[in-house]
């Protein structure tokens, strides 16, 4: 690693002049995507901003028809929150598979959707469920949000506070991990939402997270797997590496979404 | 530098570190406790399993700053005057080993997993040991010592 300044923020605002100020520094959460890159030297930041222990970042609440949970809430207590059990059973269940318990003890909300690894889950429960990222600065769409491979709206200085999921009528995530990460190969989450059925897809986009919008038609005239399996995803926007072809990919995604639909009819 | 003060196996421990200092190498450089062992470099094989605050995590993946004034549990504070954790005596007695490098983090895990789980399933055992690599055993005498843990844990 190479050397830096590490300081514990001690109000949201502060972290956040303190970002405005030096284009350098970085904020950190649970560090397990930033440590790493550290570790291996991707990164050389001046300065990081603990922002982990900000009570701004933290809570978790339900009301209104809409889930709303703090930047620095660790994926295990996504997971094991009843308020998120009850209100959007998929979520909990999206935080309880990613990596491992050491990595859930310490990575958090804020942390996976700023960051918008296109393996990541988070994102896909985002874009699928239509919510809101709240900023700092001010409220972003999730539709404006992801803006390809760890890439996002956020501007220097900027911090995720929250994020606000608006209540599905249902919703079911599928991924097919990484044996040795965890990270999604292929990760679709369908919510049936106000607004129709939204499917969206992780682990497999060239450009990160995105809506299979033909399997949302798809489904829209009714949830069932018999829909999927109809279709085709085209494989020429999908990524290839070491670990898939995008043939395998795009067939893996359709085979994920099958089984989210399947968990779907079922619970109707 | 950061100056920081936290509680190892329940001893206060104050010290003066480089902010880049690792967790997992505060714990064997500065405070020789070398149980803890670090087997890569990429966040995976969880041989350096501690519990912060009462919760398994990677000490290779955390800054002692950010350990400030938690309670850090190593394999060395697991013992109880002169007892061994029910997650020690179960990797004791069902040969959970092979060269033993990765069983302090698999202990840590075991000792947290069992806490939460005292009754696990297979399932959930596999599940829990997702974070812990071994490159030995095969993993066949690991569940079922997390399974004897869990045994000897309800008999204590
Ligand atoms: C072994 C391993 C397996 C993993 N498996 C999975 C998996 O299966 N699925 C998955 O989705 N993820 C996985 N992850 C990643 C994990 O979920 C991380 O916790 C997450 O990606 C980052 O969250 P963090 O809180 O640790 O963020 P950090 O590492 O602290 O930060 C990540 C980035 O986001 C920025 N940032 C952090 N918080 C904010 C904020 N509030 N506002 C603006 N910017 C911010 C930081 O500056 C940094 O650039 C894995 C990680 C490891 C080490
Ligand atoms: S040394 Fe910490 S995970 Fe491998
Ligand atoms: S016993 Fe050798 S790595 Fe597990």
């Amino acid at each position: 690693m190479y050397s830096f300044q590490y300081r514990k923020a001690k109000s949201l605002a502060e972290a956040g002049e303190v970002l405005a100020k030096d284009d350098e520094a970085k904020p950190l959460s649970g560090g397990m995507t930033l440590i790493p890159t550290l570790k291996q030297r991707l990164a050389q930041p001046t300065q990081l901003v603990d922002i982990a222990g900000l009570p701004e970042l933290a809570g978790i609440d339900n009301k209104n028809g809409v889930l709303t949970i703090g930047a620095a809430t660790r994926h295990a207590d996504v997971a094991g929150s009843k308020v998120v059990q009850d209100a959007i059973p998929a979520l909990a269940c999206l935080a309880a598979g990613i990596g491992d318990p050491q990595v859930r003890n310490r990575g958090t909300l804020g942390g996976s959707v700023a960051n918008n690894d296109p393996a990541a889950d988070y994102p896909a429960a985002v874009l699928a469920l239509n919510a809101k990222v709240v900023t700092n600065k001010r409220e972003i769409a999730a539709a404006d949000f992801f803006q390809g491979m760890f890439t996002t709206a956020l501007e220097p200085g900027e911090l995720i506070v929250k994020i606000a999921f608006p209540l599905p009528k249902a919703a079911a995530y599928c991924k097919f991990p990484h044996p040795a990460s965890g990270y999604a190969m292929a990760g679709v989450f369908i919510a049936q939402t106000g607004d129709g059925v939204r499917v969206a897809v992780t682990g497999a986009g060239a450009s990160g997270v995105f809506r299979w919008t033909e399997a949302e038609q798809a489904l829209a005239r009714g949830i069932s797997a018999e829909a999927i399996e109809k279709l085709t995803l085209a494989a020429d926007d999908i990524n290839e590496d070491i670990h898939g072809t995008r043939e395998y990919r795009a067939q893996l995604v359709k085979v994920m979404a099958t089984r989210a639909a399947a968990a779907l009819s079922g619970k109707k | 530098m950061a100056k920081i003060t936290l509680t190892v196996n329940g001893e206060k421990r104050s010290a003066e570190v480089e902010d880049r200092t690792l967790l997992a190498n505060f714990l064997r450089d500065e405070l020789k406790l070398t149980g803890t062992h670090v087997g890569c470099d990429t966040s995976q094989c969880g041989a350096c399993t501690v519990h912060v605050d009462g919760r398994a995590v990677k000490s290779c993946t955390m800054l002692a700053a950010q350990a400030e004034g938690c309670e850090v549990v190593t394999i060395e504070g697991l013992a109880k005057n002169g007892k061994l954790h029910p997650a020690q005596a179960a990797f004791t007695e069902c040969h959970a080993l092979q060269c033993g490098f990765c069983t302090p983090g698999m202990i840590m895990t075991t000792a947290a997993l069992i806490k939460q789980h005292p009754q696990p399933t297979d399932e959930q055992i596999v599940h829990g040991l997702e974070g812990n690599l071994c490159r030995c055993t095969g993993y066949l005498n690991i569940v079922k010592a997390v399974k004897h843990a869990a045994e000897l844990q309800k008999a204590k």
